[in-house]
């Protein structure tokens, strides 16, 4: 039943972003900069958490759990740290997803050569 | 005047060569790849918190999204992903996948161009933006906070 909720929400995110796409040619990079700000906005608020507690994977893996995880970031750390925790909690919250978005490119564009020729 | 009637031929030439996606069958593709793409997610997370118990949840779900990137990384770097993009297109964007498609779609691409203004500089031609307007979110949250926690 978990699973089900899961693969529902998750898809209908996903989905979310086929009718954008659809409806106003929109690039990939407004997507995704779109949907991560959806994230920001629902945890600043504090509606991710619940939606995140029954949902699980379903909004976590879509950008939207990214955008979440910046913004909780900056806000716990500032709870632990004040002012300084606006500048340093989003990017530690999220590093090992960018560091590895990152180093796994770099080592692949080493290894592979492109594709799309 | 006559610039204005060649602009309108050329928009409806464009138009017409444009590859034309159903839009119902694409909806429900990106429906069910974003779908199985998240509950791929759910079973790595849950195979790791079953394999390491002392882990911690936080820890997890970042595991979960390195793992995930990965095999994204993995699949554009054989030209698997971009297949598969076609097929789903929004159900490949939106999930982490999709971000980490977005980074090492063009490092790989523009390595041709030279490991720094190549690999380095294109690796976030998407990715950019992203990473900007997400930093500069949260630092704005974070102030908010802050301030709100002041009064």
């Amino acid at each position: 039943m978990e699973y089900l909720w899961v693969f529902l929400i998750g898809g209908l995110i996903c989905m979310l972003g086929q009718v954008l796409i659809i409806t106003t040619k929109i690039t990939s990079a407004r997507i995704l900069v779109l949907f991560v700000m959806i994230g920001v906005v629902l945890q600043a608020f504090n509606i991710f958490d619940p939606i995140s507690r029954f949902a699980q994977a379903g909004v976590n893996v879509p950008i939207i759990g990214f955008g979440a995880s910046l913004a909780k970031g900056a806000m716990s750390a500032v709870e632990s740290r004040g002012l300084l925790g606006a500048f340093t909690g989003g990017l530690e919250a999220t590093a090992a997803g960018i560091a590895a978005a990152v180093g796994f490119a770099f080592l692949f564009s080493l290894i592979f050569k492109s594709k799309t020729k | 005047m006559k610039n204005e009637k060649l602009n309108q031929a050329y928009n409806a030439y464009v138009e017409a060569r444009i590859p034309k996606t159903k839009p119902w069958p694409s909806l429900f593709n990106a429906f069910w790849v974003g779908g199985l793409v998240c509950l791929l997610g759910q079973g790595i997370n849950e195979l790791l918190l079953y394999l390491f118990p002392s882990m911690a949840e936080q820890s997890a779900w970042s595991w979960t999204l390195v793992i995930l990137i990965f095999i994204a990384s993995f699949l554009t770097a054989i030209g698997v992903y971009d297949k598969i993009g076609k097929f789903a297109g929004g159900g490949t964007i939106v999930p982490i996948t999709g971000f980490s498609n977005s980074i090492s779609s063009p490092a790989i691409e523009f390595k041709h161009e030279g490991i720094i203004y190549g690999t380095c500089v294109k690796m976030f031609s998407v990715a950019g933006p992203v990473i900007v307007s997400g930093v500069v979110a949260s630092i704005v949250v974070g102030l908010i906070y802050f301030i709100v926690g002041l009064i």
